[in-house]
């Protein structure tokens, strides 16, 4: 029973978040009021647990979420619940899209979302290079990390090595440098 | 066999991304456009369109993957494979390995990562302006996009719904004029 209000609570979540895994916050906020499953201040711990382990961030709060309150099954269900709602509505779009895609409407409607799209993804990387900049500290760390953000920017370009290989080389230049 | 194939490209996206929805396109590109399972458009429309419907974006688009080469089954793999991952690591933490996280070598692994993710970034991003910059109107939506977002802070979700509305209207213009 504990575990279908769970699921059940989490299938919500699925449903009325739009966007990022940053859109669920304000529904888990609202789950720790509702039930005991946690609290405010480890709401806050998720957030920054989620914020640094691979994996959507979404996924990675309810999967906390769950196992905090009924363990790994509970864990289990929570992300089951979570992502549901997206396999129906994906499904549901993708045949609409199959059988229109050919029209003109839809057409025009794709050529104007690709630029913005485009544009978030630019933002995003400001964004997250603005952190990186926070984060260091001292001159010369700042330094540093320009450098070694050209290098693998070179390295990018001029390779068309696996992402995989770079996140460890970056993992371990992270290591390295401190 | 090719469900096996979906299942682990997106395990393996599951488990080297860091930060969400945005971070995990390099991952994406490299595994699926590559192979090709799909064209670089189609993953930018999948974003699109997995920014204004109920649940997580990268959920989402790792549905529309996986039901456009193999049906129902084929998004149930991708779903499985890019959640299972996030499933073990979260559960590993929860049940005590907090300290590994706490860690100072960890953290500076990821830092050194959040440097890695915007240099894999921009390649694609100029590669996804040079496609979907076709005409004038399109530049006129990238700005104002950016503007919006940008400068006024608003929602990805609205910037995709009014994106697709000028797309429409943009289309139309064109043709009456020619």
């Amino acid at each position: 029973m504990i575990y279908l209000i769970l699921f059940w609570e989490f299938f919500k979540v699925g449903l009325f978040a739009v966007g990022g895994g940053l859109a669920t916050i304000p529904f888990l906020y609202n789950l720790s009021e509702k039930f005991n499953w946690f609290s405010v201040s480890e709401l806050t711990n998720m957030i920054a647990v989620s914020e640094s382990t691979p994996g959507p961030l979404g996924v990675n709060m309810a999967t906390y979420a769950g196992i905090q309150t009924h363990g790994f099954l509970g864990g289990v269900t929570a992300t089951f619940g979570l992502v549901l709602p997206s396999l129906f509505v994906i499904i549901v779009i993708s045949r609409f899209l199959n059988k229109f895609k050919e029209n003109q409407i839809i057409k025009s409607i794709f050529y104007g979302l690709r630029p913005a799209v485009a544009v978030m993804i630019c933002i995003f990387l400001v964004a997250l290079l603005s952190v990186v900049l926070k984060e260091t500290q001292g001159i010369y760390h700042i330094i540093i990390s320009i450098i070694l953000f050209l290098c693998y920017l070179g390295l990018v370009f001029r390779f068309k090595w696996h992402p995989i290989f770079f996140i460890i080389l970056g993992a371990f230049m992270g290591i390295l440098l401190e | 066999m090719i469900y096996f194939q979906l299942f682990w490209s997106f395990f393996k996206i599951g488990l080297f991304t860091f930060g969400g929805g945005y971070a995990m396109l390099p991952m994406l590109q490299k595994e699926l456009v590559c192979r090709g399972w799909t064209t670089d458009d189609e993953l930018m429309d999948y974003y699109a369109i997995g920014q204004v419907t109920p649940g997580i974006i990268a959920i989402n688009v790792s549905t529309f993957v996986g039901y456009k080469i193999k049906g129902i089954v084929g998004a149930l793999c991708t779903m499985v494979g890019i959640v299972m991952p996030s499933i073990i690591i979260i559960s590993l933490l929860a049940t005590g390995l907090t300290y590994v996280w706490d860690n100072s070598v960890v953290q500076h692994a990821f830092k050194g990562i959040r440097l890695v993710i915007p240099a894999l970034l921009l390649p694609i991003i100029i590669k996804m302006l040079k496609k979907s910059l076709v005409d004038l109107g399109a530049v006129c939506i990238l700005i104002l996009a950016f503007i919006a977002n940008f400068c006024f802070g608003l929602s990805p979700i609205l910037i995709v719904l009014g994106a697709g509305c000028l797309g429409v209207l943009f289309s139309r213009f064109k043709r009456k004029k020619v």
